[in-house]
């Protein structure tokens, strides 16, 4: 596997001063360029072992039935080639119907749900498919500027096939109409990539008289097409 | 050809997902090797601490094998070294891992590299991951690594942890100002 770099505007930079977080927590010094070496080409495939049923329904983990709309989330993990990358963790972990994060230091004066913790896992099977059935997360405010919103999301994070596979991100819902505002989704250069962090409802995946289904493929670094076939 | 999914910041609040019991621990005890201790803190630019960063290592064992397919070298795995860590930072801003000083693997022209741990850094406010190398200061072949041979002469010191006793070292992480950590662009 080789991990050719990411085509520009795809990732956003560090110094991204509309995410105020980012003014004193980004490198100004240039990043040294090194070529990959053993240790970057290998990493953690899958680095926890035991997994139960309820890791991956998020509406299963305590006594009674999370409040809110249910839904399905699914999608495939591929490499660049558009390969399937079996058998790889996927963590996810998102506030509750309320926008409220089930974590001590959230003081958004919204419900905490006794029935929702907001945290799953799972592994792609031999396809690369994964599937969470989990609540929709409210949308809840921060303090990045004067009322800011957050749109509704879910945080993603995969390790594929290296070191240099990883990947953390965020997941957004079709529509939300805080997307345009907010600077973390549009510290994104490229509209298009951005446009890649945005689920897809699926009528296919909706399961009748359940819950809703949403589609969210995922590509991690990494390409075994040869140099000619390269970007 | 697929289009890669962009990288979103960590947020404050992942620790209820990411963080499992024991994700400090990247050698058993049986593991081969000199087992030492790395502790450090992560520091913002204002020299304030991050008590909501993200560290992970990925290393070698002791016989310079990584625990993945791509490691194609005929040398022992160690079934007590899987070789990753992962923790999130204390309200100190600090963190630590128990582990085992990894053997030499080869470099970008086959000649071994100094003992090294390759390390990413994600918290709220970093919008990617940032990658960076522990070295150990006491290792003579640092001299010789063709990875700190690219780095300016006058920053390497930030890629070196310092021995703090005989089992412990000392690794502490600047995002950005003075002393700086070193950051790779892999």
């Amino acid at each position: 596997m080789k991990y050719p770099r990411p085509p520009a505007g795809t990732h956003p930079p560090n110094d991204s001063p509309g995410y105020r977080s980012t003014i004193l927590r980004h490198p100004k010094e240039p990043l040294v360029i090194i070529p990959h070496t053993l240790s970057e080409l290998t990493g953690p495939v899958y680095p926890y072992g035991r997994m139960e049923e309820s890791d991956s329904d998020l509406t299963r983990q305590h006594a009674g039935e999370p409040l809110g709309e249910r839904i399905i989330v699914q999608g495939r993990v591929l490499d660049e080639d558009g390969r399937p990358i079996p058998r790889t963790l996927v963590e996810v972990w998102q506030a509750n119907a309320a926008g409220r994060y089930a974590h001590r230091v959230d003081d958004h004066p919204a419900p905490l749900d006794p029935n929702f913790s907001g945290a799953g896992r799972t592994v792609t099977d031999g396809e690369g498919r994964y599937r969470f059935v989990t609540i929709r997360p409210g949308a809840y405010p921060w303090r990045n500027h004067p009322n800011a919103w957050r749109p509704a999301h879910i945080h993603f994070s995969l390790f594929g096939t290296g070191f240099l596979s990883r990947l953390i991100t965020q997941m957004y819902f079709p529509g939300d109409p805080l997307m345009p505002i907010d600077p973390v989704l549009n510290s994104i250069p490229d509209e298009r990539a951005r446009q890649r962090l945005v689920s897809k409802f699926d009528l296919k995946v909706t399961q009748p008289e359940w819950a809703l289904g949403f589609t969210f493929d995922i590509v991690l670094r990494g390409s075994n097409a040869t140099p000619m076939e390269n970007r | 050809m697929s289009d890669l999914t962009p990288f979103q910041t960590l947020g404050p609040f992942f620790d209820f997902g990411l963080i499992i019991r024991d994700g400090d621990i990247v050698a058993q005890p049986g593991a081969q090797g000199r087992h030492i201790m790395i502790e450090g803190v992560v520091r913002d630019g204002a020299g304030d601490v991050l008590p909501d960063a993200l560290v992970e290592i990925w290393q070698a064992n002791a016989a310079g094998k990584y625990r993945h397919p791509g490691d194609q070298q005929d040398r022992p795995l160690d079934t007590a070294c899987d070789g990753f860590g992962r923790v999130a930072t204390n309200q100190q801003g600090q963190f630590s891992f128990k582990t085992i000083v990894p053997g030499r693997v080869p470099g970008p022209d086959g000649k071994p590299q100094a003992p090294h741990l390759v390390v990413g850094v994600l918290a709220r406010g970093v919008l990617t991951r940032l990658v960076t190398r522990l070295y150990f200061e006491d290792e003579p072949s640092n001299a010789e690594d063709p990875i700190l041979a690219l780095v300016p002469a006058g920053r390497r010191s930030t890629l070196l942890a310092k021995r703090v006793a005989p089992d412990r070292y000392r690794f502490d992480i600047t995002l950005q100002g003075e002393g700086e950590t070193v950051f790779f662009d892999v």
